[in-house]
């Protein structure tokens, strides 16, 4: 190695030095000592206690845990579809929106600003059974709409509903996107007489498939780890009146409160490897899928 | 036709964004009997929601915290993330693509999964119930923002900063003097970014902080709906006064930095 690029590398390793700290303090280091921890049985008061598999074999049993698998499981199943489909609708209705699209996108995003505590606030009134908005608009058309927060078969199409409203964000990555599909794959395909579905099957689709693609995977590890506007809505202090049973017991909010509300730091270090294994299996097969659904600009079939 | 087609969509969709922020901040003006009534104008109006609700919750300190943990988290994550970024984009050494690779794979990593670790962390340094842990993290960048300003130092122009280093300029000085000033658009992007989560953030809050005085605006905003949305003579009004509170200063950021967070949204997508 010449001086100079024993220097070079010096001063790289140099300024990557925060990053490596910071991977081992906050990221190597705390998997491992999860690892071990979950194979202990720890209330923060007496030191851990070596149990082996304890916690794992009692994660299987426990009933809360498969209630929050599956109401997470069945909530990633809605919420990714519900916010892929509008976002991708409202992309190209802002594609058209020409000069005007600015402010759209402008409306569009303000929710997304929103601290998901207000909104979730907010959305508890406007989701009220009785005398809620939502249900208030769905009876100008003659339909009585459920009880959207007490409901438990209505509380998960509840959040994913409220969820709806920061699409916005997804809308403009699709924006982005569809602006770089090149303009003659439509002319060639206007010229073979292509209607606008089978343009939009053919080209467009095709030609954003890598967003797509990124939003399917980042959408799915982001509701498998569903917290906030349900915890808000139905956990901490309301939990205590709450009518609805389990029916908003996500994953992440049962592993919250064993952590934090129960102190069983080492079941709740298992719960998260469970979760970890969960969410690399599910992104695992998209990944797969993805090889043969997927085009990348440049690497045409 | 299509084109009134389009237009009522836009319309529908503008509607349907911008009605409940018209609502939140009209019911949060109307009084208790009225709440419920989705009247688009609060009648009788009561500005005294306010007025209540400032003085039943602390807000103001609150609002202080979340701008102190809030500029703390985002000068540490943009100064970090630079200087880590241009590391990665400046210098060739062995073992760089590698590293980076590792970057981009720790943006894949769930967070629930070390959530518990690193608060046991914290709390061995005794800082568990402080702010620290709100912002302390992003000393050390982050991975998402690397990917971002890398990027960004990327596009700079190469020959600039090899006359530099011709010239004898440290690689300090070829950060501090030329990479920042040259990249300030992506700076502000990752601040604002880094800003707005800090502020939106419920789940390190819930975790670290225990003393109301120390809350930021959403753990506060949760403790005010646990109090004062609970049970039959729940008072919603007062609810919906400290969301708007707590929603106001994120639209207005976004009214004036608009740009950036778009960027920083459509640079979410790693092209690989």
């Amino acid at each position: 190695m010449t001086t100079v690029s024993r220097r070079e590398s010096r001063a790289g390793w140099l300024f990557l030095l925060p990053w490596v700290v910071g991977f081992l303090a906050f990221t190597a280091g705390p998997m491992l000592f999860s690892a071990w921890l979950s194979l202990t049985r720890y209330d923060m008061l007496k030191p851990p206690a070596f149990v082996g598999l304890e916690n794992y074999r009692e994660a299987l049993v426990d009933e809360q845990v498969r209630t929050a698998l599956w109401n997470t499981l069945v909530f990633t199943a809605l919420h990714v579809p519900a916010q892929i489909g509008p976002a991708l609708a409202l992309a190209g209705l802002l594609r058209r929106a020409g000069r005007t699209a600015g402010f759209f996108r402008t409306v569009l995003y303000l929710p997304v600003m929103t601290p998901p505590v207000a909104l979730a606030a907010m959305f508890l009134l406007l989701l009220n059974g009785q005398h809620g908005a939502i249900n208030e608009l769905l009876g100008w058309f003659g339909f009585t709409g459920p009880n959207w927060t007490t409901d438990p078969a209505w509380i998960k199409p509840g959040l994913v509903l409220m969820s709806l409203w920061t699409v916005g964000s997804t809308a403009v990555l699709y924006l982005a996107a569809l602006t770089r599909v090149p303009v003659e794959q439509y002319e060639a395909a206007r010229l073979d007489g292509a209607s606008p579905w089978r343009q939009f099957w053919h080209v467009t689709l095709p030609g954003i498939s890598g967003t797509v693609y990124f939003t399917v995977v980042v959408n799915t590890i982001a509701s498998l780890q569903v917290f906030t506007e349900a915890y808000t809505i139905f956990y901490g202090a309301r939990a205590k009146q709450s009518s609805d049973g389990d029916a908003a017991l996500f994953y992440v909010i049962h592993l919250f409160r064993e952590a934090f509300e129960s102190l069983r730091m080492g079941y709740a270090s298992a719960l998260a490897w469970g979760l970890f294994v969960v969410i690399a299996i599910i992104t695992a097969v998209q990944v797969r899928l993805s090889r043969r659904y997927v085009h990348y600009e440049g690497e045409r079939s | 036709m299509k084109r009134v087609a389009m237009w009522l969509g836009l319309l529908v969709v503008t509607v349907a964004f911008v009605y409940p922020f018209w609502w939140l901040v009209s019911a949060s003006l109307k009084d208790r009997a009225h709440v419920f009534d989705n009247a688009l104008l609060p009648r009788p109006f009561t500005p005294g929601n306010y007025v209540e609700v400032w003085q039943a919750a602390p807000l103001l300190t609150w609002i202080g915290n979340s701008v102190a943990v809030g500029v703390a988290a985002a000068a540490a994550a943009t100064l970090a993330s630079a200087l880590v970024a241009f590391g990665f984009a400046m210098f060739r050494f062995p073992g760089r693509n590698p590293l980076f690779g590792l970057v981009l794979a720790t943006m894949m990593l769930p967070g629930a999964v070390t959530m518990v670790p690193v608060y046991l962390e914290w709390h061995a340094l005794g800082l568990a119930t402080t702010q620290v842990p709100l912002w302390a993290q992003n000393l050390f960048g982050s991975a998402f923002y690397v990917f971002l300003l890398r990027q960004f130092f990327l596009g700079l122009p190469r020959e600039v900063f090899d006359a530099a280093k011709v010239d004898g300029a440290s690689a300090w000085r070829l950060f501090t003097g030329m990479a920042l000033p040259l990249a300030r658009p992506g700076l502000i992007v990752v601040f604002v970014f880094e800003l707005k989560a800090a502020w939106t953030d419920l789940v390190k809050p819930l975790i670290y902080l225990r003393e109301p005085q120390l809350y930021t605006v959403p753990r506060g905003l949760k403790a005010v709906l646990d109090r004062f949305g609970e049970g039959g003579e729940a008072q919603w009004e007062l609810v919906l006064a400290a969301s708007t509170i707590a929603t106001a200063p994120m639209i207005l950021l976004f009214l004036v930095a608009q740009r950036y967070f778009v960027r920083g949204t459509v640079t979410q997508h790693v092209e690989q």
